[in-house]
């Protein structure tokens, strides 16, 4: 065995023979468990049904598992087999409600929302969350083509009118589907491919729009700010439709995701046809969700734990000035560096090996918790739920490392444990209160070291998604590693001080 | 490894105030050397710098022949006794040794040996911050001893022990030495080096005012004078005048001669018919002859 892997087993032996260290430990984990599962037991949810409440439908989910709005109308007719779909799109329009003037009166205005969709579609099936290609225009972000709610790539910017039509096509072939777009009609550019594996033989295609909600951001009386997506709709104006391959059937209309309101569909789409021109309006979104419960909402209970954490790692390096313990410590282990290190590394891996289980069971029993209390919870990849139970874990490791080292720097508890307190703690709290502007909240969350908390984000920000993408809503500034990586930064940077301390001093 | 300490030129300051002032010396291994000096001497800073603890402004320290800093598994070459107030008040006596066995590489069964040489078996899973002085004194021993080490490095071990403890540390330091190890042990108070030292440090302002065995220095301080006691002092005194010797009166029925031996002594008194009741050859005692060493460093501080 090693100098180093002796030290860290003497560092081990340390910890756990100084009971008030492994109950204070032990307690963390308890307190970031029974927190987190009072938290989810609160949550609730029902909808209602003819009057009464009911269990929610499930929501749609895309075909790589991940909850999504899809809801649009499409005039569509089934094409079987390799084909395409070509259209020219000579305006696109929509209205958006803003808040009423006069009480009770709609106040409705003319105008299209960034995202709103309008195009040329192939889809798998008529059911919600199926898959599908789409070259489609914008509100603003000229065309792109899109598949399977999580896929965007742009094609030309720029809007669209009479003078400047813009020509979509699809074309299907096997699984592969290309998306091109033209000025003209003539000279066409490809914009991208998806493929679509599985896509069945029979598939939808057709003219599509839809509208998600006009986010309007106010700020609130008390701080912070309130979002409101109110109800908008889009409509494209359609001509030299032209489908290729083998059709069945004519054209039909559909509302995609219809929402029921006292048996009427709530604010419906509609088609119009006059000879060769089509006009579709569609209310509603094609988008991977971003708003609902996350898998890391019970998690609410670290912020306390991770205060236990922060005092035992603190006590663990002032123990040995309180007691002058550390000469001892330094005549076992006479390279000081090394010593500290093994203190730190020691100490690391059991606040992990103590909050893995913790987090993992809070994460595991509290999404159980509040799926059996009707709510949805936003699914996400099992490598990412793994991602939030270990990163937390070891946003809890590395605090209490930084806490240890500012220990050794600081040589006192109580000074130490507030310094800690205060730059991981109190960014992250005064970021996800209302306390202040959001932009010094997400700067907080970028340079501090409470940057680390990203990693328990595990709905990502999507550029094509318009949504009001804050802290309190549980998005960060920085990536999941990208953040946590911060974090580490400081605990090296503030381990390498403590340690250049302790070599430049007797002891 | 020879089992060795040796300091050379160490030179130190906290400030203004000159800590070590170009200590020299080194102890040899089967020894028991005594490191004494008055308090503030530089005693404590110079087994710091041995230990890699503190760093010197000057001069080098090895133990072995090299710097502790570079030792692997440290605790088997030195082993030492600083500070016995130095604990987690609430781990065990056991799990004290036991961090500390385990960062050597050593395991539980060497920890319960050394437990049992101090005599802290039935404490062992006792709270060390329950402990006596004295008991913590024998805990820091115990620690000393973990690793089996050919050198050791006690810091006033005989503190807070009581009258049975201090009989026990003399045993223990011999049966050390016995086993050939070198010792280097310090301690303000010369006496309670009287019977188990074997060569001596003095030091005073953190320089060594006497490098000696502790025969030598008791012969030197002794300086061969006599005692004689005698019921006619001004016959005596003339007598022994006239015969070369200085004498001076220690009180009224005792004299103190040097410069004759205790034959001459008793030679020239019977000659001249002075009456006298004793005659003794004069054996200063380590505390007499350590005092007479270091009242010149303590006047010049």
């Amino acid at each position: 065995m090693n100098d180093s892997l002796r030290l860290l087993h003497a560092e081990w032996t340390k910890f756990r023979t100084v009971r008030g260290w492994v109950v204070a430990l032990t307690a963390a984990a308890l307190v970031t468990v029974s927190l987190g599962l009072l938290s989810a037991s609160g949550d609730h949810a029902s909808c209602d049904r003819d009057g009464r409440p009911a269990d929610c439908p499930p929501p749609a989910v895309g075909p790589d598992g991940e909850q999504v709005d899809d809801k649009f109308f499409f005039v569509h007719r089934r094409l079987t087999g390799d084909g395409s779909i070509t259209a020219r799109l000579t305006s696109m329009t929509g209205r958006i409600r803003k808040p009423d003037v006069v009480p009770r009166v709609r106040n409705e205005i003319a105008g299209v929302v960034p995202w709103a969709k309008a195009g040329v579609m192939i889809k798998a099936s008529m059911t919600q969350g199926s898959a599908y290609a789409a070259v489609l225009m914008t509100g603003e972000h000229g065309v792109r083509m899109q598949h399977d709610f999580l896929h965007d790539v742009a094609g030309r910017p720029g809007g669209v009118s009479e003078r400047s039509p813009r020509w979509l096509r699809l074309v299907r072939s096997g699984d592969t589907l290309t998306g091109y777009e033209s000025a003209d009609g003539t000279r066409w550019t490809r914009i991208s491919t998806a493929t679509l594996s599985g896509l069945p033989a029979t598939v939808e295609a057709g003219l599509f729009a839809t509208s998600p909600g006009d986010l309007t951001v106010t700020p609130a009386d008390l701080g912070g700010h309130i979002a409101a997506a109110r109800f908008t709709e889009a409509t494209g104006e359609f001509d030299q439709v032209a489908l290729a391959g083998t059709l069945s059937g004519g054209w039909r209309d559909d509302e995609v995701g219809a929402q029921y309101l006292n048996g009427q569909v709530h604010h419906p789409g509609r088609s119009a046809r006059s000879g060769e021109t089509f006009s579709v309006t569609g209310v509603g979104d094609i988008a991977p969700a971003v708003e609902g419960m996350t898998v890391e909402r019970p998690l609410s209970g670290v912020l306390m734990g991770l205060l236990l954490v922060i005092v035992v790692a603190v006590m663990f390096g002032t123990a040995e000035y309180r007691h002058g313990l550390i000469r001892t410590t330094l005549l076992a282990g006479p390279r000081r560096g090394r010593a500290l290190t093994a203190k730190a590394v020691a100490l690391g891996l059991v606040t992990f090996a103590v909050a893995l289980p913790a987090i993992a069971i809070t994460v595991t029993a509290g999404g159980q918790i509040l799926r059996a209390n009707g709510n949805a919870v936003l699914p996400v990849p099992v490598l990412t739920q793994m991602r939030v139970v270990a990163g937390v874990a070891a946003v809890l490791a590395l605090t209490a490392v930084l806490a240890l080292a500012l220990g050794v720097l600081l040589r006192r508890s109580v000074a130490a444990v507030l310094t800690t307190v205060l730059v991981v703690l109190v960014p992250h709290m005064l970021a996800t209160t209302s306390v202040l502007p959001e932009a010094a909240g997400q700067w907080l969350l970028r340079l501090t070291p409470a940057a680390g908390f990203a990693v328990r984000q595990s709905i990502p920000e999507y550029p094509h998604v318009l949504w009001h993408y804050t802290p309190i809503a549980g998005f960060y500034p920085l990536p999941p590693w990208g953040g946590l990586a911060v974090l580490a930064g400081y605990t090296v940077l503030a381990l390498g001080l403590a340690i250049h301390r302790l070599r430049g001093r007797d002891a | 490894m020879r089992s060795t300490i040796e300091v050379k030129g160490l030179r130190k300051r906290f400030g203004r105030t000159v800590a070590l002032d170009g200590m020299s010396f080194t102890v040899e291994p089967g020894e028991v050397t005594g490191f004494v000096g008055p308090n503030g001497a530089g005693k404590s800073t110079t087994m710091r710098v041995i230990l890699g603890l503190d760093a010197p402004d000057e001069g080098s320290a090895l133990v072995g022949g090299v710097p502790y800093r570079t030792l692997r598994r440290p605790l088997t070459h030195v082993g030492a006794l600083l500070d016995a107030a130095a604990l987690q008040p609430g781990r065990t006596a056991r799990n004290h040794l036991l961090w500390l066995a385990h960062s050597q590489g050593l395991d539980g069964r060497r920890v319960d040996e050394v437990l049992d040489q101090v005599g802290l078996r039935s404490a062992a899973r006792r709270r060390a911050g329950g402990f006596s002085l004295g008991m913590r004194q024998r805990l820091g021993i115990a620690a000393a001893l973990l690793g089996d080490p050919p050198v050791l490095m006690l810091d006033e071990p005989a503190n807070g022990l009581d009258p049975q403890g201090i009989v026990w540390m003399r045993g223990l330091l011999r049966s050390l030495a016995g086993e050939g190890r070198a010792l280097l042990v310090s301690s303000h108070l010369m006496s309670e080096l009287e019977d188990s030292a074997d060569h001596l440090v003095v030091v005073g302002n953190g320089r060594v005012i006497a490098d000696t065995s502790v025969t030598d220095l008791i012969a030197a301080a002794s300086g061969g004078r006599c005692t004689v006691r005698t019921t006619a002092s001004p016959a005596a005194v003339s007598a022994l005048g006239r015969a070369g010797a200085t004498v001076t009166v220690a009180d009224a029925g005792t004299l103190v001669v040097s410069g004759l031996p205790a034959e001459r002594i008793v030679a020239v008194l019977t000659a001249d018919a002075v009456p006298f009741s004793e005659v003794a050859a004069h054996r200063a005692t380590l505390e007499e002859a350590y005092l007479a060493l270091t009242s010149e460093a303590v006047e010049y501080r």
